[in-house]
């Protein structure tokens, strides 16, 4: 007999709160070079219900590359290939901030509103959460988005990330509460 | 340092909130509520009061970024980094040595080939290497405790470690996590990315464990608890346990034609 019965699924569990050690590794967060052409830096905190910062987080990001294609993948953890994987990893630190150097995904077929895939894992969060982090830029791709569209307006803010003056972008992940993340299942 | 604190609540309040929330979770499906493998809103695991969403996640068509999963070369991970026992030139660790092995599958039953896993775990004594578990174990100078490897062409993963320990927190007074490994798996599809517990068979803790009870349905906690397999346990060598790893969620179909070849 294989661990119960082999046809189901198998259930997710919370990270804990010591993963750290188990899945960092070097240039992670670093899907490109900091400040190399075309770079953008993403970032931003992971609130728990009470608005406080959650300092044992971890986001993970998955995205096309500028010109829409989608990555094949190789290189996510041996950056030394210089190939663009397209995916970045982030434990949040003290103040529960995150941040990847990355580039702004484009559009996978046109008129599509580009986004980063994310995942979010933390301490006392039983399983992991799936949500989107879109691009702001393209108003008419992101009238456009189904999923968008069936959000309310508050909703909807959640899952566009700000771009500030320096063209980077930024994003708070809120697990719960007034502002809660719109988290998405398939 | 043990902790005896008046703020911590006994086991028998846990085990009660246990009991209740996983009867509301029948209750809450005889009324028509979507089954769920895991609870989200568990209040037991007492972290998750301020870390679970309220709102049910939305039902979205994956798009195409969703529909592919991150990959890694075999040149990205090392064969020696699924052996946690020669991680440290000093010697090998304390605890009893042990193989886990198993198959990484679709909900299809097909093999997820040249993939990431990722385990960590506490040592022999119930501690890990992180710097916030500060509980009065021993480290152990030669375990670490991470591993990683790709799994095979037939979904096959295994590694070489010793078997962690029980290890206590402060969830409620005198509370023990029953020993476990951390996995963290990729599918062929972002959407089947899990991290997940794996657990030893018949551990006398699973009753009193809030984060093995966050999954309401017996036969879901089954599947992580790894089978003990003789034929796996080689002579004067190691234990061999056995596991079997299944990935939900919808993929690409151009892997089905991939995997016809």
């Amino acid at each position: 007999m294989m661990s119960g019965d082999a046809s189901l699924p198998t259930p997710g569990q919370t990270v804990g709160p010591f993963f750290r050690f188990g899945v960092e590794y070097a240039g992670e967060n670093q899907v490109v070079h900091p400040y190399s052409p075309g770079s953008v830096l993403l970032s931003g905190t992971v609130y728990d219900g009470a608005g406080d910062a959650i300092p044992d987080a971890m986001v993970e990001i998955w995205a096309a590359d500028a010109d829409g294609t989608v990555p094949a993948g190789e290189g996510a953890r041996q950056r030394t290939a210089h190939l663009f994987s397209g995916f970045g990893r982030s434990q949040t630190n003290g103040a529960g901030h995150f941040e990847f150097w990355t580039r702004n995904p484009g559009p996978t077929a046109p008129g599509k509103a580009p986004f980063f895939a994310a995942v979010v894992f933390a301490r006392g969060l039983t399983d992991k959460l799936h949500t989107r982090i879109y691009l702001p830029d393209d108003e008419a791709a992101l009238a456009a988005d189904p999923f968008l569209a069936s959000l309310e307006p508050d909703e909807r803010r959640t899952v566009i990330a700000e771009r500030d003056a320096e063209g980077n972008l930024r994003h708070d992940i809120r697990l719960q509460g007034e502002r809660e993340t719109v988290f998405i299942r398939f | 340092m043990t902790t005896t604190g008046p703020e911590l609540e006994p086991q028998s309040a846990i085990t009660a909130e246990i009991v209740s929330r996983q009867q509301q979770y029948q209750d809450d499906l005889a009324a028509g509520a979507r089954p769920t493998a895991t609870l989200l809103d568990f209040a037991p695991y007492r972290s998750s009061v301020l870390r679970h969403p309220t709102k049910d996640p939305r039902l979205v068509d994956p798009e195409t970024i969703e529909l592919v999963s991150p990959a890694y070369g075999h040149w990205e991970v090392a064969p020696i980094e699924s052996d946690l026992t020669a991680q440290h030139v000093g010697g090998e660790p304390q605890g009893q040595r042990m193989v886990v092995t198993g198959r990484v599958l679709d909900s299809a039953g097909r093999p997820i080939r040249h993939q990431l896993v990722e385990i960590w775990q506490a040592n022999a004594g119930g501690r890990y290497i992180h710097q916030r578990d500060q509980h009065p174990a021993p480290l152990d100078p030669n375990f670490t405790g991470a591993g990683r490897t790709l799994t095979d062409e037939n979904g096959v993963y295994r590694f070489t470690t010793i078997k962690p320990g029980a290890y206590p927190w402060k969830n409620h007074l005198n509370a023990w996590r029953p020993a476990h490994i951390h996995f963290s798996l990729f599918g062929n599809a972002v959407t089947q990315r899990l991290v997940t517990q794996m657990y030893f068979p018949d551990d006398p803790l699973f009753a009193l464990d809030p984060i093995y009870n966050s999954i309401p349905e017996q036969k879901d906690r089954d599947r992580l608890v790894a089978d003990y397999d003789h034929e796996l346990t080689s002579p004067e060598w190691a234990l061999g346990f056995r596991w079997d790893i299944v990935l939900s969620g919808p993929q690409a179909t151009w892997f089905e034609q991939e995997g016809d070849e």
